[in-house]
């Protein structure tokens, strides 16, 4: 390796494939019912089995959620747009072609703005088109892995399934910017009601296409497409992954095969899944069972006017009323927790403080369990408890948990465990000079003028009291009898 | 008095009125059916228990009072590529020899509400691709009319089960004239209804921009009471005109006294066609000027490219509607390995030749690189054809030329040449691309004592005034359609 | 436009058929002939001529977005050369997508 060589800095140039499984009740192209059924072939009929003199009938619904998307991305809504098919023979197609849209999709053009360290990235939409699902193969055999299968079973209750393709422009630098990317596509998602959007159970699905070059050069390197990422975290893995496997490769002389590669998370690596010698033949051309799409301009325009507000947009609004950092109400939503926040400052609690709650002991409760079983009235009511004095904040966290464990409300479980924390002067006054007959010699090192050796009373009072001496109170009570 | 001569229209009333049951019906057409296709070969199988079940229940309800579909009691035989649950629809073709679809194609539901009798499927060219039905993997069919010679194609099964008296009615399917052809062959009215008129949903698709079900029948009168029971809007075919069926009967005796019909210059002469043919669709001009017609001369430039643009439309479409063979979900399968080449051996082995063709020439003007100059110049073509189409309907109301360049040709004769073969559509197909409606009317026999058709043709939504120029035609012409010469099937009187 | 018998094999794998080597070599001419007579449609000046794939210009045809009966699961299967368990069965897939 040269000097020259080892000097260089490669940039990554990352682009985005997503796919939304849409939250329809019924099929792209039939009226079978999308729910998960159980059986296999229990939600098919002669349209979605590909049967002889099937015909498709696109599904209006789909059509809004498309638009919906496409006019919460800032696409162009294409006045014309028409289902092509795309030919390749998988026993998964039943028709040995996927209806999806080619040359004329129906949105095109839009953008997303994701949150970087360095600022605000814009990564540029290509458009966004509907799709059927295909069926699913189950790979019987020994080793129970695709190659070395046997044979298949094919179940085509998910054959036909609405799905939206958003492709993104080659606009991302890295993998943050591709998690951030991914994230705010799924709150969009999530916001416009359109799709459940889990990338776990499949109904968001995402492939980037990676390649690298030379910081300053404006062609791109040689393009990976990687698969199987079935989280954010993962996306973010397999880019780095991949940045630096290309990179080496690069600076080693060698060149980057174009090739599709396959995400392993517990590998912790991508592996070779097919090498694109010659690109497929898909031999596109307009679906002549279907007619063109003109969706209304006014209906369009309701659709605009309909939509809900977009996370980037709650965002802002929460941050500005509520005098929040971005960053903090950013973790908030990525956590689905900004709801709670605005449902607590309804119920009378101080911004700031019921953000603080949220951002740290309701999160680590809901990564640990999955949920955050509490509403914003409890939220506000723990939030009050505490700055009436009646708690202090290291029993108003036991409460909390108290809480969201479906124990009750904060003030009832306050009482119950008896955590009200001694704030009557006379009650912990006795507390304390018992205290101060206990620990006479740190007593006395307080009044001869070692202010340090009251965290020593401090700490007795709080014990004697088991922990609920209000210790703002304790501290001034403690320096009023030992003052000089 | 002999049922299988009987009209349906005649038959229906007298079905309707009790003088005669519909289950004799049934089993006079059907004792017809099998003393004949033994060696017409129309049918690739019969109904006999559904059908005579079907009848005794139009008869129980007839008796009772109870309401009955317009066609009850009508004997009417499907073309084997229509979708009936249950009973085997081949398409004739191996890759479908045993395949029972789980559903009723939608016009085969309406003519079961309309409670015409289905007696049989009838044999066609496989999956529609042809103009002899010699395509079809079960044998070719014979025409009625001389048993050594074709019935014509796609529709030669459902044309010869009607011209030997099989049954009165029969469903047919145009892409290219699979319909008219075979009428014109068989001396009978074979008609196209206007793209999008009738319900593709459960019609095996071959070239889904083109594909048509119609009638085929012995007169007119017939062939418009079977188009008025299938057409309609149907909401699970996309590609359905939002229209009810049109009045067609109103208007079929009001005559041609002022009509212009205008004579397609590129269609009145031509290599191929033969003199018999030429002399007896001019007299049938003839007549239709002498019933009051004007009779103009239009052109159709772009027409000579029709049968080009043609040859690159159906098959890119069949190539992908026929991707679905493959023997995962239904049909033939041949073994193999892996799935690819299990796949593969199947359509290799269940295809037949000229279906092989058509998926290859359609693969390769799809694919990359030809696409453009193929399938989209094509389709330019059928947009020049259609720009045509309505210049000539700016001077006239409807258009004439022969249906078939030819009469019968015999068995063997054109099969060896493919493009021989295709330009047997040569007056057809330009109906095909525009969508637009067109008839076939036996206008006489030539001079070897074959059945000569005239084709009619009507702008698209133009089924009213197409039937009521048939209807005219058909008064002022004695044809007589029951076959006759040395080999053909005896029919009594 | 003539093939070679290259390209022919290629189409071949593309439509998934399996040919025997008499036949790769019938259709070689049959293509070669059927294509040269339908490419003639590039003598029709018609760069500025939109295509047409539907006479009838219909638009927006859609259903609502209700659930409709599906098929009985034995009704769905019952067409199916090899079954097990309620799916279609089929030989090893290679070159699977994940």
């Amino acid at each position: 390796m040269t000097t020259l060589e080892q000097a260089t800095r490669y940039e990554p140039v990352i682009g985005l494939e997503v796919h939304v499984e849409l939250g329809t009740r019924t099929k792209m192209f039939c009226g079978c019912a999308t729910d998960f059924g159980g059986e296999p072939n229990t939600r098919t009929c002669p349209v979605c089995l590909g049967q002889p003199g099937s015909l498709p009938v696109v599904n209006a619904r789909a059509v809004e959620y498309a638009i919906s998307l496409g006019l919460a991305l800032g696409c162009e809504i294409s006045p014309w747009s028409q289902f092509h098919r795309k030919n390749y023979f998988y026993p998964d197609m039943p028709k040995n072609y996927q209806i999806s849209q080619y040359d004329v999709p129906i949105c095109l053009g839009g953008h997303l703005d994701v949150e970087t360290e360095g600022g605000v990235r814009r990564v540029g939409i290509t458009r966004v088109h509907m799709e059927e699902d295909t069926g699913k193969s189950l790979h019987v055999g020994t080793s129970g892995r695709i190659h070395g299968a046997d044979y298949s079973l094919v179940d085509y209750n998910r054959a036909g399934i609405p799905l939206l393709e958003v492709v993104s422009e080659p606009d991302i630098r890295s993998a943050a910017e591709a998690r951030a990317y991914l994230t705010e596509l799924q709150a969009i998602v999530l916001a416009l009601g359109i799709s459940d959007a889990k990338l776990e159970e499949g109904s968001m699905r995402c492939d980037a296409n990676i390649s690298v070059r030379p910081v300053g050069h404006t062609v791109f390197g040689t393009r990976v497409e990687v698969k199987n990422m079935n989280s954010v975290r993962s996306l973010g893995r397999a880019v780095e992954y991949e940045i630096a496997r290309q990179t080496a490769q690069l600076r080693d002389g060698q060149p980057v095969v174009q090739e599709t590669r396959h995400w392993d998370e517990t590998a912790g690596r991508t592996s070779t899944l097919r090498v694109k010698e010659t690109t497929e033949d898909y031999r596109y051309f307009p679906d002549p069972d279907l007619v063109g799409l003109e969706p209304d301009r006014a209906w369009v325009d309701q659709l605009r006017d309909g939509l809900p507000e977009l996370p980037a947009a709650a965002r802002q609004r929460l941050a500005d009323a509520y005098g929040l950092e971005a960053g903090q109400v950013a973790l908030l939503y990525a956590s689905g927790l900004a709801g709670l926040l605005e449902d607590a400052v309804a119920a009378g609690a101080p911004a700031g403080q019921a953000a603080n709650w949220l951002a740290n002991e309701v999160t680590s409760w809901r990564n640990e369990h999955g949920t955050a079983p509490i509403t914003g009235a409890q939220l506000a009511e723990l939030i009050a408890l505490v700055t009436d004095g009646t708690l202090s904040t290291k029993l108003a966290r036991h409460v909390l948990t108290d809480v969201l464990a479906g124990d009750g409300d904060p003030g009832e479980i306050a009482e119950r465990r008896g955590f009200r924390q001694i704030s009557d002067e006379g009650e912990l006054g006795r507390i304390i000079d018992q205290v101060i007959a206990e620990q006479a010699a740190a007593a006395q090192r307080v009044r001869d003028g070692n202010p340090k050796a009251i965290g020593a009373l401090v700490g007795a009072v709080m014990r004697t009291s088991q922990g609920k001496a209000n210790p703002a109170l304790v501290n001034r009570l403690l320096s009023e009898r030992l003052s000089p | 008095m002999s049922l299988i001569t009987k009209t349906a229209a005649e038959l229906r009333d007298l079905i309707g009125r009790g003088e005669v049951s519909a289950a004799e019906t049934v089993r006079a057409h059907l004792d017809r059916i099998h003393a004949t296709d033994a060696r017409v070969h129309a049918f690739l199988r019969t109904t006999d228990e559904t059908a005579l079940a079907h009848a005794a229940d139009v008869d129980r309800r007839i008796a009772a009072g109870e309401p009955v579909g317009q066609l009850a009691g009508v004997p009417l035989a499907l073309k084997d590529i229509l979708c009936t649950k249950g009973v085997e629809t081949t398409c004739a073709s191996r890759i479908l020899e045993c395949y029972r679809p789980p559903y009723d194609a939608t016009v085969v539901s309406k003519l079961r509400e309309a409670d015409a009798i289905v007696v049989g499927k009838t044999n066609l060219d496989e999956f529609a691709m042809g103009s002899s039905t010699e395509n079809s993997a079960f044998g070719p069919t014979r025409n009625p009319w001389d048993l050594g010679r074709v019935p014509g194609g796609s529709s030669g099964g459902s044309a010869a089960a009607v011209a030997s008296y099989g049954a009165p009615l029969a469903i047919g399917t145009d892409t290219g004239g699979s319909i008219r052809q075979p009428a014109a062959l068989c001396g009978l009215v074979g008609m196209k209804p206007t793209y999008g008129l009738v319900s593709r949903f459960g019609l095996v698709a071959f070239a889904s921009s083109l594909d048509q079900v119609g009638p085929i029948a012995r007169s007119v009168g017939d062939a418009a009471l079977l188009f008025e029971a299938i057409a309609g809007h149907d909401p699970i075919d996309s590609t359905s005109i939002p229209v009810e069926a049109p009045d067609v009967r109103t208007s079929l005796e009001q005559g041609v006294e002022g009509l212009r019909v205008g004579l397609v210059r590129e269609f009145t002469s031509g290599e191929g066609l033969e003199d018999g043919v030429a002399t007896r669709v001019n007299e049938a001009i003839g007549r239709l000027g002498k019933l009051g017609a004007d009779i103009v001369e239009v052109s159709l430039p772009h027409a000579p490219y029709a049968v080009n643009a043609y040859y690159l439309i159906a098959p890119s479409e069949c190539s992908s509607n026929l991707s679905r063979y493959d023997g995962v979900r239904y049909g033939l399968r041949r073994p193999g390995e892996t799935a690819e080449e299990m796949m593969a051996r199947t359509r290799g082995e269940g295809f037949g030749p000229e279906v092989k063709r058509r998926v290859m020439v359609g693969t390769y003007a799809l694919s990359a690189g030809y696409y453009d100059a193929y399938y989209a110049q094509a389709q330019r073509v059928r947009t020049l054809i259609i720009r045509d189409f309505d210049a000539a309907y700016q001077q006239c109301d409807v258009l004439v030329s022969p249906t078939s360049p030819t009469t019968a040709f015999a068995l063997g004769e054109k099969v060896a040449d493919p493009l021989a073969m295709y330009l047997n559509d040569v007056f057809t197909i330009p109906s095909n691309l525009a969508g637009a409606p067109a008839l076939s009317l036996p206008v006489g026999l030539d001079d070897a004592g074959l059945p000569v058709g005239l084709q009619i043709m009507a702008p698209v939504l133009g089924e009213a005034v197409l039937f009521r120029v048939a209807r005219a035609v058909e008064a002022e012409t004695a044809f007589d359609p029951v076959p006759r010469g040395p080999v053909a099937v005896e029919v009594p009187r | 436009m003539s093939l070679s018998t290259e390209q022919v094999r290629h189409v071949a794998r593309l439509a998934r058929l399996a040919l025997e080597d008499e036949e790769v070599e019938a259709l070689r001419s049959q293509l070669s002939d059927i294509l040269a007579y339908a490419e003639k449609v590039g003598e029709v000046a018609a760069s500025d001529v939109p295509p047409t794939g539907h006479a009838y210009p219909l638009r927006n045809v859609w259903r609502s977005d209700e659930p409709r009966p599906s098929l009985p699961a034995e009704l769905a299967i019952s067409t199916a050369p090899e079954a097990e368990d309620g799916r279609f069965q089929v030989p090893r897939i290679v070159g699977a997508e994940s």
